[in-house]
């Protein structure tokens, strides 16, 4: 007798809609549904948006081309020209729109990139531990030791400034700070009885972590990955100002910066401002969204 | 309406009708539907109740903790004859720093782990506004107070280097220094040890004598609100459905909820040959639902039509007590209807496990803790072997050296049918992984939260039988309907389920490869009484109809007594005593049995003599000479037990004991029932 009745549960007083199969995608509905209720992933993806147009649209959305030139050069800006011209007679206004696309092309996949890798190697700190995980926790160390602006002149020096050197050098810098955050999420979860049943029954290493502990810690890992994106077009930024980005005519932010950053104390600030506010904004986009998404997925 | 009908003092709490909701997505949820009692001063009074039935929720509000979301939407508190639930904030910080405290469920969580135990007790006495030397007076005579020998040397410790019953003393020393007229405790002895919990109860009732506070007892376990308190009220779904006296209460219920709930309880040395524990059918409404007549309608066995239709009279059934049910003078129909059979035993006397003289040392900064000596133990098929002792004794470490977790030193062996095993289970085939499973303690942890119970279930049979596709999918299927859960529950996900729900589940998949042996660490400890009864009773049929072994790890005697066939005491990672059961629970017993067995408070009411252990359990790193034991003996003899290790003795077929004692000289319990 001791059982026939206790089989009602939570699950009978959901509604019928919310059947077994649908279940992934409601709470994926769900966290949709939370975040657009904040205002602070709205902003965000309003000024996103914003750059995602410039960098798709190009020359069909901008005034002008970028290296279009035979404007009247260093004008104020203007109704012709709303963010005025640089010394060489170039819109600026084209120029900062342009520029988006290299900064979208490079930051995702720089930080897509180090949280794959930070990622695999982080499982393999938390969960196998043991030698494996001291050799890649002393490697990952050394790779935080190393001053970004250094690393950032030997490599494009060595190897130019394509947006491969460019990614390919993000994503090296980010691995370590990944690799900590799922190390570490990787430990708790591998204490955890679940992944102790999956031995008792004979799962190997590769499966437990892939299979077991991965959908467990997708949400530190998806957080992870935007907060990257917005360090990675700051870091971006910085090394291309510092070491420069290569030809000195592209349109690139922080290259626009770096070679009119010394005109503002001549009172012709407009070439140097628009493009630091422009990093500005789309960093502050990518962090409002990525607060939001961390706190939908904390709740 | 106050339908109390009890004290006659002035109440130090009085709850007068408190009607208590939690807002949930907007929507106020009733948790507490009109809850009235009393408590006078220097009484004891219970609350019980399984969870979700507003226990806690009682006890915050009386100093109004309440969540953020939690709202007094009906009713008063009053504490000596002050209003809690209409106080200003100056107001409320005064009566909660004056006039009552609480005591929580983890000692350690409630000390601050970066500051030393001084500070910490003075400021509740500077708090007061007393100077700091009239303070630092108060906290040593404060902590005296509590047995603790000598205060100003614990002090100068942190929290984390007090054990866990020594932390309990210091939470009550600072819950008892503004002396007030209210204490609540809230589960205070869950997290320790049975022995240590005896002494923090002992400690309580001393206490009792000497303050004048009101206490009020919050537990899950109705042994020590029996011990403990004067008066007991029954809270379900938000209301006290019956209260009176103690140890009329439990000796006599009068409300069919009260019924049920002790009947759950494997009481009087009940075993699973006699008969299955009674379930109580269906699950705690959900907060929130309308409950307009009676609260226990759809559960109750005695229901009528008048029970739907009219809400329940309070109906006093002696002096002090009532019960809330249209049904009391039936009450008595309910336990005679209750006829369960028994299992039958299916132990067949073919040992399939053996571990002969297993240790295994951990390494831990250069120092060799050895968590298990010398273990020799066998499993028959079928047969439960109980393994009880306090934490720290090497329980579980045996269990996992069993299933392969740790490896044990070179020296000893494992057998599974005979044939001797590796000590990883990564090194066993897989016929020896399949043969022995677990159930864990906590379901929450042992379940992937990610994967749906078809998915977990599906995994087991498939890695564990090498059956794949349709034939696996069936495999789940018969598996899942012989723990009684529906196909729906297939899909969803853990979280979804209740705890015994997801027990079940962990059940399952501990049983889907067909396996010799289970075990079991303390598969019922997280889970309510009637969800107990119902997967012990599970794990009874299970066994009987599979011929599986189970080594059972249980602190609950009761639980224990129930399932097991033979019981192995345990400690500082040797086997102080096995035996049959009834030879474990009647005597001749091991000097540590008869400390653990008396430790243990009972519903059915105190043993009649208390052995305290003196002191803590000795670190393995650092065993006693001799008898390991020797430090806590109540039956110490110098000159022997700590010189020399005492040798293994049969006391008759397989009861073992290790001890110098002559055989005549052991305790026995003076036949209990």
């Amino acid at each position: 007798m001791s059982a026939t009745t206790p089989l009602t549960t939570a699950a009978s007083a959901m509604p019928p809609s919310a059947q077994p199969r649908t279940e992934r995608s409601m709470a994926r509905r769900e966290r949709w549904r939370l975040l657009r209720r904040r205002p602070g992933f709205i902003a965000g993806s309003v000024v996103l948006l914003f750059w995602v147009v410039c960098a798709v649209g190009g020359e069909r959305v901008s005034p002008h081309g970028p290296l279009q030139t035979g404007f009247p050069s260093s004008q104020a800006p203007s109704g012709s020209h709303l963010f005025g011209t640089d010394q060489l007679g170039r819109d600026v206004l084209s120029r900062v729109m342009a520029g988006a696309r290299d900064v979208l092309l490079v930051s995702p996949f720089a930080a897509l990139l180090s949280v794959i890798i930070g990622t695999l190697l982080g499982l393999i700190g938390g969960y196998i531990r043991g030698i494996a995980d001291e050799v890649v926790s002393r490697v990952m160390e050394a790779v935080l030791a190393i001053p970004v602006i250094l690393m950032g002149l030997l490599v494009f020096s060595t190897f130019g400034t394509s947006k491969t050197v460019k990614i390919l050098t993000i994503a090296f810098l980010f691995t370590p700070i990944v690799f900590r955050t799922v190390r570490s999420v990787t430990l708790a979860e591998a204490e955890l009885d679940y992944v102790t049943s999956a031995r008792l029954r004979g799962e190997g290493p590769l499966y437990i972590m892939t299979r077991e502990i991965v959908p467990n810690i997708t949400g530190p890992i998806v957080v992870e990955l935007t907060v990257r994106v917005g360090y990675a077009i700051f870091t971006l930024a910085t090394l291309v100002f510092v070491v420069g980005g290569g030809r000195p005519e592209e349109p690139e932010w922080g290259n626009m910066v770096s070679q009119t950053y010394g005109l503002i104390q001549g009172g012709t600030w407009w070439p140097a401002i628009f493009p630091a506010l422009a990093i500005a904004s789309l960093v502050i986009a990518v962090n409002l969204i990525a607060d939001s998404v961390e706190s939908v997925y904390a709740s | 309406m106050s339908e109390t009908l009890a004290p006659t003092r002035t109440a130090a709490l009085k709850v007068d009708d408190l009607r208590v909701a939690y807002l949930v997505r907007g929507i106020a949820r009733e948790v507490l539907r009109g809850v009235s009692f009393e408590v006078a001063p220097g009484e004891a009074y219970g609350l019980v109740g399984e969870s979700g039935c507003g226990k806690s929720t009682t006890a915050y509000a009386a100093l109004r903790y309440l969540p953020s979301n939690g709202r007094i939407t009906g009713g008063h508190v009053l504490v000596a004859g002050a209003d809690v639930t209409g106080m200003d904030d100056a107001a409320l910080r005064r009566y909660r720093a004056r006039d009552a405290s609480m005591v929580y469920q983890d000692p350690g969580a409630a000390l601050n782990p970066v500051l030393r135990i001084g500070p910490q007790v003075i400021e509740c006495f500077t708090l007061l506004g007393q100077s700091k030397d009239e303070a630092k007076q108060h906290a040593i005579e404060g902590l005296r107070r509590v047995r603790i020998a000598d205060p100003v040397r614990v002090m100068q410790r942190y929290p984390h280097q007090l054990s866990g019953g020594m932390q309990q003393r210091v939470v009550i020393a600072m819950a008892l220094a503004s002396d007030p007229t209210l204490l609540v405790l809230d589960e205070p002895t869950t997290g320790l040890d049975a022995t240590v919990e005896a002494e923090v109860l002992d400690l309580v009732r001393a206490l009792r004598s000497d303050t004048d506070a009101a206490i009020l007892l919050i537990a899950h376990n109705l042994g020590v609100i029996r011990t403990m308190c004067d008066r007991v009220g029954v809270m379900y779904a938000g209301k006290v459905v019956e209260e009176g006296p103690a140890q009329q209460v439990f000796d006599d219920p009068q409300h069919p909820y009260t019924v049920g709930l002790l009947s759950c309880l494997p009481r009087h040395g009940i075993q699973k040959g006699e008969r299955l524990l009674t379930t109580i059918p269906g699950t705690l409404p959900q907060i929130g639902t309308p409950l307009p007549t009676c609260v226990f309608v759809d559960r109750c066995p005695l229901v009528t039509e008048i029970c739907r239709a009219e809400v329940a009279p309070v109906v006093e059934v002696g002096p002090g007590r009532w019960t809330r049910c249209h049904h009391a003078d039936r009450i008595g129909e309910i336990l005679a209807a209750d006829d369960t059979q028994g299992v039958e035993a299916a132990t067949s006397h073919r040992v399939v496990f053996e571990m002969r003289d297993v240790s295994k040392t951990f390494r831990q900064h250069r120092h060799d803790i050895p968590a298990l000596v010398g273990v020799d133990i066998g499993l028959e098929e079928g047969e439960t072997l109980g393994l009880v002792g306090e934490s720290g004794s090497g329980k579980s470490t045996l269990a996992k050296a069993m299933l392969g977790i740790h490896a044990p030193d070179e020296g000893g062996e494992l057998q599974i049918d005979g044939k001797v095993v590796e000590g990883k289970t990564g090194d066993r085939t897989s016929d020896e992984r399949r043969a022995v499973q677990m159930v864990f303690q906590n379901p929450d942890s042992a379940l992937n939260r990610n994967w749906t119970v078809r998915r977990i279930l599906k995994r087991a049979v498939v890695k564990l039988t090498g059956v794949k596709g349709r034939a696996a999918d069936e495999r789940v299927e018969k598996l899942a309907e012989s723990l009684r859960l529906s196909p729906r529950h297939l899909d969803l996900k853990p979280r979804q389920l209740s705890g015994g729900l997801k027990q079940r589940v962990a059940i399952a998949r501990a049983f889907a490869g067909d396996p010799r042996i289970v075990v079991c660490d303390e598969p019922t400890s997280a889970l309510d009484v009637s969800v107990q009864a119902a997967i012990l009773n599970v794990l009874a049929e299970l066994q009987a109809g599979e011929k599986t072994s189970y080594l059972f790890i249980s602190h609950d005697l009761g639980v224990v007594r129930y399932l097991a066939d033979r019981i192995a005491v345990m400690y500082l990672g040797r086997i102080m005593e096995i035996g049959r059961t009834d030879e474990i629970f009647d005597g001749p017993h091991h000097p540590y049995t008869e400390a653990l067995l008396s430790a243990v408070p009972t519903v059915d009411g105190e043993p009649a003599t208390r052995i305290s252990l003196a002191g803590e359990i000795p670190s393995p790193a650092n065993p006693p000479s001799g008898c390991v034991f020797h430090t806590r003996c109540h039956r110490f003899m110098a000159g022997t037990c700590d010189v020399i290790e005492p040798p293994v003795v049969e006391l008759s077929i397989g009861h073992r004991i290790r001890c110098h004692l002559p055989v005549d000289q052991l305790a026995r319990s003076a036949g209990v029932d």
